[in-house]
């Protein structure tokens, strides 16, 4: 046994044992995000059930099963339901029914022994909607103009509508947000100053082919039968798609797979955020990202510069080297108190009563935005950029500074040629790391810039193009915000895994893209091993 | 005792009075040079005069202040913060220690090459180009001209023509010497120091670099620290022995390797120390 200690193979078999644990609990990690947030995307089997509840009435349910659970038959006791009494545990399905203007409830759980027959008849649809959830029915009539028509014309009308929703989405956008912009600009400049009559002019005649189009639209609708029998009228403007996924192949499941998940990307969100992609929250994020490199990384950098090449070696610059390291320590919600308190009540709040006093008292840069909430996680990932920079530089052999200053090169000729190229592959690391750091980071940004729905994103193609003012949407608040602060927890759930998910994947993708970059420099200026 | 190799004695000029040089064959005068590291006493009371055109060596036992001697030539002891330095290195009649110096002029007139060859992490071009383009130099035509010169007085041009944009650091480290040797010389020096130019290297490198040491005298004063008391003997003209800080023999290499004045220069060249 003493021996078996001396040979030192417990140590090993401990570091191995840590090694297996980070990566077991990285791998499952990232299973379970992944599993349960695709799975949201996967076109499901929709179900018909037949039910004969406890007083001998049936009943109808259709819907997509969420969930299964097995619940103690003593939670059902005080109910009239008859159960087989040697039984301890009874099963139970969740069932997502959508049809919100039927039922209060997307969702209802029944019971499996009162289940009578299960089936997955073919002519069952679901319909994604604008309003309301989804709707799980039959289709019953389709009607063009008034007129019935033949349940084959459903693709050409679907593309109609989605022909003209697009140019909906342009115009309002694009060219009614440009001038609605303007006139706001004008407005403001010139609050004396009449408003331009060309602009408004071009407004009322956008306006008026903006109703035409919504009138077109407007032209056709659905008439839906739900499982218990009620008819429901849909108008087709509020039709995002329809799939009879009870016959759909695998292969066109993968399809489905595919562009439901393209749409959660390029999609603005709907419906409180319970509903369709979440593209403003991935332009946000990755914006502020990198709004935040563009800044930490030049201010790291000369601070390490000076800590390691200029300052002197004495007790003040190791006071202020430990508190740089003991920075990083600092919980990230201080920043956010400090970022709100300073940057933007303080700084911001001066900046426009120099800059922007002509919209008081509605603030310009006085309150949260995008660029406050780069400048605050900039801060808050100084510390790593310079630790890391330093730690380079020091690693950088004396006889490169010797050899270059030996040529008759300054001190700053030397540093400026030799060193800090030299040491770009460890600045590079302490970028990374900030970005791994900030992509994460919520708390601070809840105080400094993040919305829960922005209207508009920072970048448009309205002069200056970049609006640092403005406030974003950020993955990660909108994963706290739609698994916990939704109308309709239970079925944003699968939401909140999709995000994470696509959260981790934005982040390791900057990491893999700073990582190369780092990988490129690191070759090029490789130290020849002595 | 050392064998000198004819060669070498007849490639030394004339013995030469070398307590009372002609000023102008004086390259670098050295007078009353006490060097501190802190409260210790590295280098006490260096009196000597190197001439110009000329190879003269330091030799001594590890830690006898040879290599920190040659430092306070181009003042590469600067760096060290607690290093303090009295008395006068002149240069040109003009004491490098003075107030008015430039020393970053003053390290492009005194040029250096180190014991582990240090090439920058650049192209062997680039490498080259590094103190001409310090130096103000821009003009293309003029830095692939004073590139060709360099690496052909540094005996690499043959070997390097066909790679001149790719990286320094995959050359052998002799290579890698020569290479830093034609940097130094790149940018004109007067005195070029060598602080043991070959402890690194395989034998066949170092003889190249001995061989090129011996082409180099025409152009520039060559100062060189070695350990090696045989490459002493082959390369230099003069031959200065140090030991604990001080200067004990100081005379030209044939002399002071076959008649030495003093005891402990022949102690050390005999191998009964060092």
């Amino acid at each position: 046994m003493n021996s078996w200690f001396k040979s030192g193979s417990p140590w090993v078999w401990l570091s191995a044992g840590g090694v297996s644990i980070s990566l077991i609990s990285v791998l499952g990690l990232l299973w379970l995000i992944a599993s349960r947030g695709l799975s949201y995307f996967w076109p499901a089997q929709i179900v018909q059930f037949e039910m004969l509840d406890e007083h001998g009435v049936k009943s109808v349910v259709i819907g997509e099963i969420y969930d299964r659970e097995s619940i103690p038959t003593e939670q059902l006791a005080h109910t009239t339901i008859k159960l087989d009494p040697n039984q301890e545990t009874v099963e139970r399905l969740l069932i997502k029914t959508g049809n919100r203007e039927l039922v209060s409830l997307d969702f209802r759980w029944l019971l499996v022994p009162q289940i009578i027959k299960q089936s997955t008849p073919e002519n069952l649809v679901v319909i994604e909607r604008r309003t309301n959830g989804n709707f799980y029915g039959v289709i019953e009539t389709l009607k063009l103009d008034g007129e019935v028509v033949e349940l084959s014309q459903l693709t050409v009308l679907l593309e109609r509508v989605e022909y003209f929703q697009e140019q909906i989405d342009d115009l309002q956008k694009a060219d009614i947000g440009a001038i609605n912009y303007q006139l706001e600009r004008l407005r403001l400049k010139e609050r004396k100053h009449l408003l331009d009559d060309t602009l408004k002019a071009q407004y009322t005649q956008l306006e008026k082919k903006l109703m035409a189009l919504r009138h077109e639209i407007a032209r056709d609708q659905l008439t839906v039968r739900a499982m218990d029998g009620q008819v429901v009228t849909i108008n087709f403007e509020d039709v995002l798609a329809v799939t009879f996924n009870n016959q759909l192949s695998t292969f066109d499941k993968v399809g489905l797979f595919f562009s439901q998940i393209g749409g959660f990307i390029v999609d603005d969100p709907r419906e409180a955020n319970t509903e369709g992609g979440v593209f403003p929250a991935i332009f946000g994020t990755v914006l502020m990202v990198l709004l935040m490199t563009v800044i930490v990384s030049p201010f790291g950098v000369i601070a390490a510069i000076y800590l390691h090449e200029y300052a002197g070696n004495n007790a003040l610059t190791k006071l202020l080297r430990i508190s740089v390291i003991n920075l990083a320590g600092v919980p990230s919600i201080v920043y956010g108190v400090f970022g709100l308190g300073f940057f933007v009540y303080m700084v911001g709040g001066s900046l426009d009563q120099l800059f922007y006093s002509e919209t008081l008292p509605s603030p310009t840069f006085g309150t949260p935005g995008v660029m406050w909430s780069a400048i605050t996680l900039a801060i808050l990932t100084l510390p790593v950029v310079i630790v890391s920079t330093e730690e380079g530089l020091s690693r950088i052999p004396s006889a490169m500074r010797h050899g270059s200053l030996a040529l008759g090169a300054t001190k700053a000729e030397t540093l400026w040629r030799i060193i800090l190229p030299i040491a770009s592959p460890a600045i590079m690391t302490g970028i990374i790391l900030a970005i791994a750091r900030a992509a994460g980071e919520v708390a601070p940004l809840m105080l400094v810039g993040v919305v829960k729905m922005a209207p508009n994103l920072p970048l448009d193609g309205n002069f200056p193009f970049l609006h640092l003012d403005r406030k974003f949407m950020h993955l990660g608040f909108h994963i706290y915000d739609v698994g916990f602060q939704s109308p309709n927890v239970e079925a944003a759930r699968p939401l909140v895994y999709a995000t994470a998910f696509l959260l981790i994947t934005i982040i390791v993708a900057l990491n893999m893209t700073a990582v190369s970059i780092r990988n490129k420099l690191r070759e090029k200026y490789k130290m020849l091993e002595h | 005792m050392i064998t000198v190799t004819p060669n070498a004695l007849s490639d030394s000029p004339n013995k030469m009075d070398l307590t009372n040089i002609p000023p102008e064959q004086i390259a670098l005068d050295i007078k009353g040079l006490n060097l501190y590291y802190a409260d210790k006493q590295a280098l006490h009371d260096i009196t000597m005069s190197i001439p110009k055109g000329q190879v003269t060596a330091f030799i001594g036992p590890s830690g006898c202040g040879k290599s920190t001697l040659l430092r306070c030539i181009n003042r590469m002891n600067d760096l060290v913060d607690i290093c303090k330095v009295t008395g006068e290195i002149n240069l040109h009649g003009e004491n490098i220690y003075g107030s008015q110096i430039d020393v970053a002029a003053l390290r492009r007139k005194v040029g250096m090459v180190f014991q582990r060859p240090n090439p920058f992490p650049k192209s062997i071009y680039e490498n080259v180009v590094y103190g001409v383009r310090i130096a103000g130099e821009k003009n293309r035509r003029n830095l692939d001209d004073i590139v060709e010169k360099s690496l052909r007085s540094a005996a690499l041009w043959n070997e390097v023509k066909d790679r001149l944009h790719e990286s320094a650091l995959g050359l052998s480290g002799g290579q890698q010497q020569r290479l830093v040797i034609a940097r130094a010389i790149a940018i004109e020096p007067e005195v070029l120091l060598l602080d043991e130019p070959t402890s690194a290297l395989d034998p066949i490198s170092t003889l190249t670099i001995e061989e090129l040491i011996n082409d180099l005298k025409k152009q520039f004063t060559v100062v060189i620290v070695t350990h090696n008391m045989q490459q002493a003997a082959r390369v230099s003209d003069q031959t200065a022995f140090m030991y604990m800080g001080e200067l004990i023999e100081y005379s030209d290499t044939n002399t002071l390797f076959t008649t030495p004045l003093k005891k402990k220069t022949e102690d050390y060249i005999t191998g009964r120390y060092g």
